[in-house]
């Protein structure tokens, strides 16, 4: 240390002296070093990290993307309508002419779930989106401002989540009418509460962090840092929310649906036509068996698929 | 006598703890002048943070300033509402943090960050201000500006991100920089390097500066008057000479002798200040440092020490200074 010559020649002359030669390629140099050395792991790297270490991900991934195609090109992959009757060949086993047989009228099965994809798609992704917009926003604000907020929002949380929550959605689906709108109304009112609660918790450690101390040093808004400084730091564990919530919602849309208060008929959804080939299990085992069978390849999919992404966001489990 | 910019009365900002009162920052005078380097001295723990966050009015519960007050050119900021502090802060007052490392938002590019003051105190369009951060990336040294713009955070090393803090903290032009320990995350050949940055923002801009350190070194190179903390409370204060020169508290003493000099002969041995801080809770009836002090004498422990003035700026919380000083006359 150079206090003894800084004390006697001033403070000002020392700064020149100890300033080390910072010659541009010198700099750029280290700085070479230190961008490889560091931990460049943006999210890219990550996504390409679980493509290499995790096939299953992958695959899931692939099923996923291959639902929704099918479900969005029916129309164009099957010559039948979806409530297009062949009386004359009800109950037909799986054949050239109807792949996955028909049912009680003879629909073929195949465009029943090419369809009911498009319900069961819908109805996972979409309340999904919304209750954990609605989940998120309250639990950035819950765990941001705290106090009593924090208090009336959690506690209504655990009002939500004490609630049995198919109970409530047939509660709502009965005060709503039925119809595909409802269903959605019913299960984004009945998912944010768990949302609320992670992001809640997400927030109340990104809060403490220094660059929200930073952020506040240079005045921005509590508004403006919840959504462009938290927010986005919570975007890895909302992906893996999401993905966990979507075959959640299937399933709840497919339970309402079989308890004949979801999707009405002829219109299709796969809990519908599980539903429907109850009574002629053991004629006719296809019209159950294919859409569960479907159900379980989307709801495992997209399981799979949130474990790879945990893998690879949470940063506890990043030392695997 | 010069121009206050920041002057500090009586500052108290207390813990309140399921525990108990933790005084952080007990009865604190700091006067800043226009232009100056002011920088405050001490151990961990000695409440040099929370002095500067209570100017911020960034502390955090269960801790808030209890009394005294912050004039910042006259005007109290104790007494601001939300918004006016809001304003003051990053447009009159801004900070340097600790931690390169983490004072960035990892998932925000570095030049939208910088870009939020603008936008936040100026009425300018998002085009004009990115003109203006580059401009205070080239200011603050950082080559290619317009390569970093679009950088993240953990895209640079650690000297780049402290010097993109020190552009977010500029880019209004305070009049106030606070450094919180601005280079200890740094090694030393960077620190020198930014440390210098600040000297010459502050002597072309006219900003003023309160620099918190525990590294002495790092005080008398930058500083025009030094403030050292112990236990919450200002222990001694002078101008960098004085302080560096004539120490007067036994506490500046053996924070002095602590430093490993170059030129000394090695004896074997590093100097310490025996003991840890006390805890603020319960602090002994007499001077805070008594328990640590060799020349403690008994009055030391039954009393609690003034803030004794030694003339000349120059004063100290010790009954052995104001005894020596009439010994010299």
């Amino acid at each position: 240390m150079k206090i003894r010559k800084t004390a006697k020649s001033g403070p000002g002359a020392a700064v020149q002296e100890t300033a080390c030669p910072d010659t541009a390629a010198a700099q750029q140099e280290r700085e070479a070093l230190v961008a490889q050395l560091g931990e460049s792991d943006t999210f890219l790297d990550k996504m390409r990290r679980m493509a290499s270490d995790n096939k299953l991900a992958v695959v899931s991934a692939v099923v996923i993307v291959l639902f929704i195609l099918l479900a969005l090109f029916a129309p164009l992959l099957t010559p039948y309508d979806f409530d297009e009757m062949d009386l004359l060949a009800r109950l037909a086993p799986p054949s050239a002419k109807h792949l996955f047989g028909t049912d009680e009228l003879g629909r073929d099965v195949l465009t029943r779930l090419l369809y009911g994809a498009r319900v069961s798609l819908a109805v996972g992704i979409i309340p999904t989106i919304v209750s954990m917009l609605i989940g998120a926003v309250l639990g950035m604000i819950s765990g941001y401002i705290g106090g009593a907020v924090d208090a009336v929002i959690m506690r209504l949380a655990d009002v939500m989540l004490s609630f049995p929550s198919l109970l409530l959605a047939m509660v709502i689906m009965y005060t709503l009418g039925d119809g595909i709108v409802s269903i959605f109304i019913a299960l984004a009112v009945t998912n944010w509460a768990s949302v609320a609660r992670v992001v809640r918790s997400e927030t109340l450690s990104l809060r403490e962090t220094e660059y929200v101390e930073a952020a506040r040093s240079i005045g921005v808004r509590d508004f403006a840092i919840i959504f462009r400084h938290i927010l986005p730091n919570c975007i890895p564990s909302l992906i893996v929310l999401f993905t966990l919530n979507v075959p959640a919602a299937i399933l709840s849309e497919s339970s309402l649906s079989f308890l004949g208060i979801g999707v009405q008929l002829p219109n299709s959804s796969w809990g519908l036509m599980v539903n429907m080939g109850r009574s002629f299990l053991y004629n006719a085992p296809w019209m159950s068996l294919v859409p569960s069978a479907a159900i379980m390849l989307v709801v495992l999919a997209f399981n799979f698929l949130g474990d790879g992404l945990r893998d690879v966001l949470d940063p506890h489990l990043k030392n695997s | 006598m010069e121009q206050m910019l920041l002057e500090i009365n009586h500052l108290k900002s207390y813990f309140f703890t399921r525990k108990g009162v933790s005084p952080a920052v007990d009865d604190v005078s700091i006067r800043v002048p226009k232009g100056k380097i002011v920088g405050i001295v001490g151990e961990s723990g000695c409440g040099k943070s929370m002095t500067a966050k209570s100017v911020m009015d960034l502390l955090k519960y269960p801790g808030r300033v209890v009394e005294g007050e912050i004039l910042l050119e006259g005007r109290d900021l104790t007494k601001l509402s939300a918004k006016e502090k809001r304003k003051v802060r990053g447009e009159d007052v801004s900070m340097i943090f600790q931690e390169p490392m983490t004072s960035l938002n990892p998932v925000v590019k570095v030049g939208k960050q910088v870009r939020e003051a603008i936008l936040i105190h100026q009425k300018t369009d998002k085009a004009e201000a990115k003109k203006r951060v580059l401009e205070v990336f080239r200011e603050v040294g950082i080559s290619e500006p317009e390569k970093r713009y679009d950088c993240y955070p953990h895209e640079l090393s650690g000297g780049l991100r402290q010097r993109v803090m020190i552009a977010m903290a500029m880019v209004c032009r305070p009049k106030l920089m606070i450094a919180d320990e601005p280079t200890t995350a740094l090694d030393v050949t960077i620190e020198a390097q930014i440390l210098k940055l600040i000297k010459n923002l502050c002597a072309t801009t006219g900003m003023s500066c309160l620099l918190i350190s525990h590294n002495l070194g790092v005080i008398a190179q930058m500083c025009d008057y030094v403030y050292v903390m112990y236990a919450g409370k200002i222990v001694e204060q002078g101008d960098v000479y004085t302080i560096f020169d004539r120490a007067s508290h036994p506490y500046t003493k053996g924070l002095l002798a602590s430093v490993i000099h170059l030129d000394t002969p090695q004896t074997g041995h590093l100097s310490t200040i025996p003991g840890v801080v006390p805890n603020l809770m319960h602090l002994p009836a007499g001077c805070a440092f008594c328990g640590r002090c060799q020349e403690a004498v008994g009055r030391c422990r039954a009393e609690k020490p003034e803030l004794y003035e030694l003339g000349n700026g120059h004063a100290s919380r010790c009954f052995l200074s104001i005894e020596s000083e009439a010994i010299h006359e």
